[in-house]
């Protein structure tokens, strides 16, 4: 992977704050864009834009095409067996309220649960929470160990016969953890459960081939991949998509529309009602071109290579505290982590003033604060385009820190 | 702007060693805050009697802003009529910015009579900083319009 090249094509990348170069350390909440993606959706608003499935004349069968185009390359992306099994979100948090209110809310009732781990995002705990309170289903919860990953030593005792959902995070947003998919998709599998895999931080830095993981869903957003906001895609094994209910209702998603019922157009369409953001779909499969022309396996590489250097370089700043494995083969780019008594917020605001931006607090997931006893966490993230250079100004900015609050 | 205006010793001292931290066993006046994005919390307790504030008491978690706002507020009121108060939390807010200064402040030192609260003035040049410093204020204000 040729980095330079990379950077260039982020033009962000360029500017300064009171001539500190951006040094940009939060790609777990949203990533960069490159000029290949916003040529994209310009390129459609300029010479294509129409709205999709509805128009007789060419100039929306352009866009339809350029539409359906960019589910197919999110299709390829993650080895669906087809394009209709990937449905168009507004990110990973649609994606998973859509499952728990499409398939949910239709095949749970009292006594079953529905098994979440202690590390996920409130993305992947309060759709589920909501849903409870329609069905009567209760959650239980997987802990995790002293190295911070999903305790499968616990399955067991958890994923019981009453369990009709397992999902959880295929990547910690806190603490960078690779979630064990084979375990748990296979222990839900043995009690009859469908596996659902938060995988927001997991497809935009591993290849990922949905076929081979043998999950029943996979959710994730495209602005954490280098594609716009306001998109993303929950891929669903086709069985099982036939038996989800559409959660929201409008046009597009019909067949036919009756004064009191009406019946519903194919999967994927019956789940996306109304106007989809067709701009931001094109803008995703060209994010989805970018990463496939580097290659994820070398992006994989890469982040590993500048992860491995940060753990490195902030186990070497004194009373720093590392919430996460230290051993990248089993972690992402997202790194947690604590500067003596100095809260995140007030380290946060130190290091911005020296460009470098890492993101601070709860990171929405407040029953994992609780579990590290700690109100919240600092989080520098990586991604395709940060070097080892941005490490080193981070670590300088950490010692000025302790300067400024006295840290002896 | 500096960072050494904003993380003034004045700050961290009153960070690391909260005034009057804890809790009365007997309020008349409660209030609970917090910053939901941020995660900041604060709680005070007040004791009042003829209109004036004989007791006060903080409890909190969060940066060093809100903190040694609430601390410095706490070690402040004790003493002070509520409508004395009323008019401090005033101008605190006018120091953040958050509300137009009164006349009786000089514009160019607005906070010279408030005391060490003048330290939070740093906090005017770093915006989504300022809603740290405020929340002991705005607290305050649901405390003294609350019951215990």
């Amino acid at each position: 992977m040729d980095l330079s090249r990379v950077r260039s094509d982020f033009p962000i990348l360029e500017r300064r704050f009171d001539g500190h170069p951006l040094v940009y350390l939060d790609s777990a909440a949203t990533t960069q864009k490159p000029v290949q993606v916003l040529d994209a959706v310009e390129d459609y608003y300029r010479n294509h834009n129409a709205n999709v499935h509805r128009g007789a004349y060419r100039l929306a069968q352009e866009a339809t095409e350029m539409y359906e185009a960019a589910r197919t390359k999110v299709a390829r992306f993650i080895n669906a067996a087809s394009p209709n099994e990937v449905i168009f979100t507004r990110g990973t948090t649609a994606g998973i309220n859509h499952l728990a209110y499409g398939w949910g809310l239709y095949h749970l009732k009292p006594g079953d649960r529905i098994v979440l781990t202690t590390l996920e995002h409130h993305a992947n705990v309060v759709p589920w929470q909501l849903i409870t309170r329609h069905t009567g289903a209760e959650l239980a919860y997987l802990p995790i160990t002293k190295d911070f990953l999903i305790d499968t030593s616990r399955v067991a005792d958890v994923i019981d016969e009453r369990t009709k959902v397992v999902a959880f995070s295929g990547m910690s947003n806190v603490l960078g953890s690779i979630g064990p998919i084979a375990e748990l998709v296979a222990a839900a599998r043995a009690v009859g459960a469908i596996s659902v895999i938060d995988a927001a931080q997991l497809v935009p830095h591993m290849a990922t081939d949905v076929q081979a993981m043998g999950a029943d869903f996979v959710a994730f957003g495209a602005h954490k991949m280098l594609g716009p906001t306001g998109i993303g895609a929950l891929w669903g094994r086709m069985e099982r998509l036939v038996e989800m209910e559409p959660a929201e209702g409008g046009g597009e998603m019909i067949r036919d529309v009756d004064l009191y019922e009406s019946t519903w157009a194919d999967v994927p369409h019956k789940f996306e009602a109304g106007t989809p953001p067709i701009a931001q779909a094109i803008g995703f499969g060209a994010a989805i071109d970018y990463l496939t022309a580097i290659g994820m396996d070398a992006v994989r590489a890469h982040e590993m290579d500048v992860t491995a250097y940060a753990l490195e370089r902030l186990s070497e700043v004194p009373d720093l505290t590392i919430y996460g494995p230290m051993d990248p083969e089993v972690r992402g780019g997202a790194v947690s982590f604590t500067l003596a008594d100095i809260h995140p917020h007030d380290l946060a605001t130190i290091l911005d003033q020296s460009a470098v931006t890492v993101r601070a607090g709860h990171h929405c997931a407040k029953p994992l604060m609780k579990v590290l006893d700690v109100p919240a966490t600092a989080r520098a993230s990586f991604y395709v385009y940060n070097e080892r250079r941005e490490v080193d100004l981070l670590i300088e900015a950490l010692h000025e820190a302790r300067r400024l609050f006295g840290v002896a | 702007m500096s960072l050494d205006d904003l993380y003034r010793q004045v700050i961290l001292d009153h960070y690391r060693n909260p005034r009057r931290a804890g809790h009365l066993d007997h309020p008349d006046h409660h209030a609970d805050g917090q910053n939901p994005l941020c995660g900041d919390e604060i709680s005070i307790d007040l004791a009042i009697t003829n209109g004036t504030v004989i007791d006060a008491a903080i409890l909190g978690r969060g940066c060093s802003i809100s903190q040694a706002s609430a601390s410095m507020m706490a070690d402040r009121i004790v003493g002070m009529t509520v409508d004395d108060v009323e008019t401090l939390t005033h101008r605190v807010k006018a120091l953040l910015d958050i509300e137009e200064g009164d006349p009786g402040v000089d514009p160019e030192r607005p906070g010279a009579a408030l005391g060490d609260i003048e330290a939070l003035a740093g906090v005017r040049r770093f915006p989504v900083r300022v809603k740290c410093a405020d929340l002991p204020w705005t607290t305050l204000e649901q405390a003294l319009s609350a019951s215990g």
